[in-house]
């Protein structure tokens, strides 16, 4: 019984040895991560290293071996990282002033040179964020305010991209890309757009109204046009008839018109057609 | 039987040593106390604690004499009491084995079970690893994966739209347009997971770089057109185009796994500080709208009017022609009837007589007729 403990002991101390072994010896790296295998304080291997054409599931990742106690890991993210640049005014070749805010996306290809030359992603942040700041204000200073804008943004970026690249290479990161976020004026160009664009809205207000009403003319006038029109198709069939029927209406509505109080002497001399008859002829 | 022992340690009938008492206790509590609980033999509501049968005794606290007495009348071996006094401990088997290796193999298969069984949900994807390295994606149902510390799955929601409203809250954002105005800008993000092993692996953080990207798109967007096509409707629809296809397209370039379903404009305002002039613009354009829409009702009075007349003529005309002498002298007539009716009327007789007006008569009609209306 005794024995048997005893022998059962040594089992159970040579498998806890062997686990330990194992669980020091085999390490798992995830798909995110790339690992530098350090030993003695000089890196050796990069598990899972960024292979650009490797697909996940067919990359380094997973259980690995190494060294128990002679080789240390270093896990360096693998995925695409981001550096934020601060608030940066730029001045455009017009004199212009625009407040910039830009990313760039970066993904630490040679993890070894990353250690050696910045030791940490959040360290080479520090380091690439002064780096973009710069290269993003010289190439952003050579551009007219207008083409800051618009279209030549996107060729501005990428010079601005090659520029930061050729220096994060040397870190051991890979420039991906490069965007402004927010392109802003200044507080105080601020105020002089908002008036730029009062002053803007009133006389678009002005010219609105002007157009309204001159609008509003070429109606009536083409409208009296028509009118004028239809009484000369009308009345053009007999000038004389329309003459006397006219003047019919003329005299009636100046003579025998009820409204008007005011009624007039009619002086008639007997040769008047009118009293023709009168004559009794 | 467990009834003959409470998890308590509680055996004898000297009550349960929890209850904390004053020093001086023991020595007071020897005879029934006068403020104790309704009397033993009473069948009162009985203590659960207490095992059956016992006669609940006067609750009293445990002297240290007490204790000790207990302590020598417990039944020994069996249990090995490590646990002093008051500690529970497990329970034996009725063959006297411990529950030990029974408990570990229960805790074992639900280990197992809960982590080798997934059950997803119709919106949902996982993505299974070994060991950190991605293996494959399980879709919705039930999946059946090494247990955990080997496989491990991260499920999440993959075609359900996420919605992402820039700028969150109620914050002017003014953006730069073409023509160098701001506009006040608020929009709407749509998109969900296209591919999660993507989505997993690829960046630090997705969902924030979903929302730098719209806002770098949105703004690229915005300074390509003026002000007054991003206000209006038409040149909204082409802004809401191009950015959703600029964030694809760089989305697709950081290899993201994530589709951008839609980017809708909420809102886009003049900034406050100049919202009257818009509105001035506004009124003006009120304004042209009134004065065209009056212009144009008289227009239609005057041709109406014209066409009424010319008709009105035409009819006459027409009857004219039938008899024009007649019609003449007949519409004559009528007109001198109407005129002269209404008239005072002179008739001036002989040839070559001047006609003159009789002033005086006029005057004193006159004179008559002013005192007739100031009397009144």
């Amino acid at each position: 019984m005794l024995a048997n403990l005893r022998q059962n002991r040594v089992a159970l101390a040579s498998l806890a040895a062997l686990v330990v072994a194992v669980l020091t010896s085999v390490v798992a790296v995830p798909e995110t991560e790339q690992a530098v295998v350090v030993r003695l304080g000089e890196p050796v291997r990069v598990i899972n290293r960024f292979k650009p054409k490797a697909d996940f599931g067919q990359t380094g990742a997973g259980l690995s071996l190494r060294i128990p106690f002679v080789e240390r890991l270093v896990r360096i993210d693998r995925r695409l990282l981001s550096v934020d640049m601060e608030r940066q005014q730029v001045l455009s070749t017009d004199q212009l002033r625009l407040e910039v805010d830009a990313y760039a996306r970066f993904r630490i290809i040679d993890p070894v040179k990353m250690v050696r030359t910045a030791g940490t992603p959040e360290k080479l942040e520090e380091q690439l964020q002064p780096i973009l700041t710069s290269v993003l204000r010289q190439e952003l200073g050579k551009r007219t305010f207008q083409s800051l804008l618009t279209a030549e943004r996107g060729a501005a970026m990428a010079q601005i991209r090659t520029g930061l690249d050729i220096e994060a290479r040397k870190y051991g990161a890979q420039i991906i890309d490069v965007r402004i976020k927010r392109a802003d004026l200044p507080e105080g160009a601020m105020e002089s757009t908002f008036t730029k664009m009062q002053a803007a809205r009133e006389q678009e207000a002005t010219t609105i109204r002007a157009q309204g009403q001159k609008n509003a003319q070429i109606v009536t006038a083409e409208a009296e046009a028509r009118a004028s029109q239809i009484y000369a198709d009308s009345f053009g069939k007999d000038a004389s008839f329309y003459d006397f029927y006219r003047a019919m209406k003329s005299y009636d509505v100046t003579f025998s018109n009820p409204d008007a109080k005011s009624s007039s002497t009619i002086i008639l001399s007997p040769e008047n057609d009118y009293l023709r008859q009168f004559k009794g002829r | 039987m467990a009834g003959s022992r409470s998890p308590w340690g509680g055996k004898t009938g000297k009550g349960g040593g929890d209850t904390p008492s004053p020093p001086e206790g023991p020595s007071d509590n020897g005879e029934g106390e006068p403020d104790a609980p309704p009397p033993p033999p009473s069948p009162g509501p009985r203590n659960p604690w207490q095992p059956e049968g016992d006669s609940a005794p006067p609750r009293r606290a445990a002297s240290i004499e007490d204790i000790f007495r207990q302590r020598a009348n417990r039944p020994g071996g069996g249990s090995g009491g490590g646990g002093s006094g008051g500690f529970p401990r497990m329970p034996q088997r009725r063959n006297g084995k411990s529950w030990a290796p029974l408990i570990a193999g229960g805790v074992a298969l639900i280990w197992l079970l809960s982590t080798s069984t997934h059950q997803l949900g119709s919106t949902e994807e996982g993505v299974v690893t070994t060991f950190g390295k991605y293996s494959h994606t399980i879709g919705s149902g039930v999946s059946l994966t090494a247990p955990w510390p080997i496989q491990s799955v991260d499920v999440v929601d993959v075609t359900s739209i996420k919605r992402e409203t820039i700028p969150e809250g109620e914050a002017e954002k003014l953006m730069l347009t073409s023509d160098q105005n701001l506009v006040d800008l608020s929009y709407l993000v749509r998109w969900n997971i296209k591919n999660l092993k993507l989505y997993k692996f690829q960046l630090e953080d997705p969902d924030d770089t979903v929302k730098e990207v719209a806002e770098a798109a949105m703004r690229a967007s915005v300074a390509e057109v003026a002000l007054n096509s991003v206000m209006g409707g038409a040149g909204r629809g082409q802004i809401e185009q191009n950015v959703r296809q600029r964030m694809q397209t760089v989305l697709d370039a950081y290899r993201s796994g994530v589709l951008v379903q839609g980017v809708e404009i909420k809102k886009a305002d003049p900034p406050a500080k100049v919202v009257d002039a818009f509105q001035k613009v506004t009124a003006a354009q009120q304004d042209a709208q009134r004065d065209l829409s009056n212009a144009q009702a008289w227009a239609q009075q005057k041709i109406a009017g014209a066409e009424g007349e010319a008709a009105n003529f035409d009819k006459v005309y027409g009857q004219y022609k039938l008899a024009p002498d007649v019609t003449r002298r007949r519409m004559y007539y009528e007109t001198m009837e109407r005129v002269l009716s209404n008239n005072d009327k002179v008739v001036v007789e002989g040839n070559g007589v001047t006609s003159y007006l009789p002033l005086p008569e006029v005057r004193r009609r006159a004179q008559a007729a002013t005192p007739a209306a100031g009397g009144r």
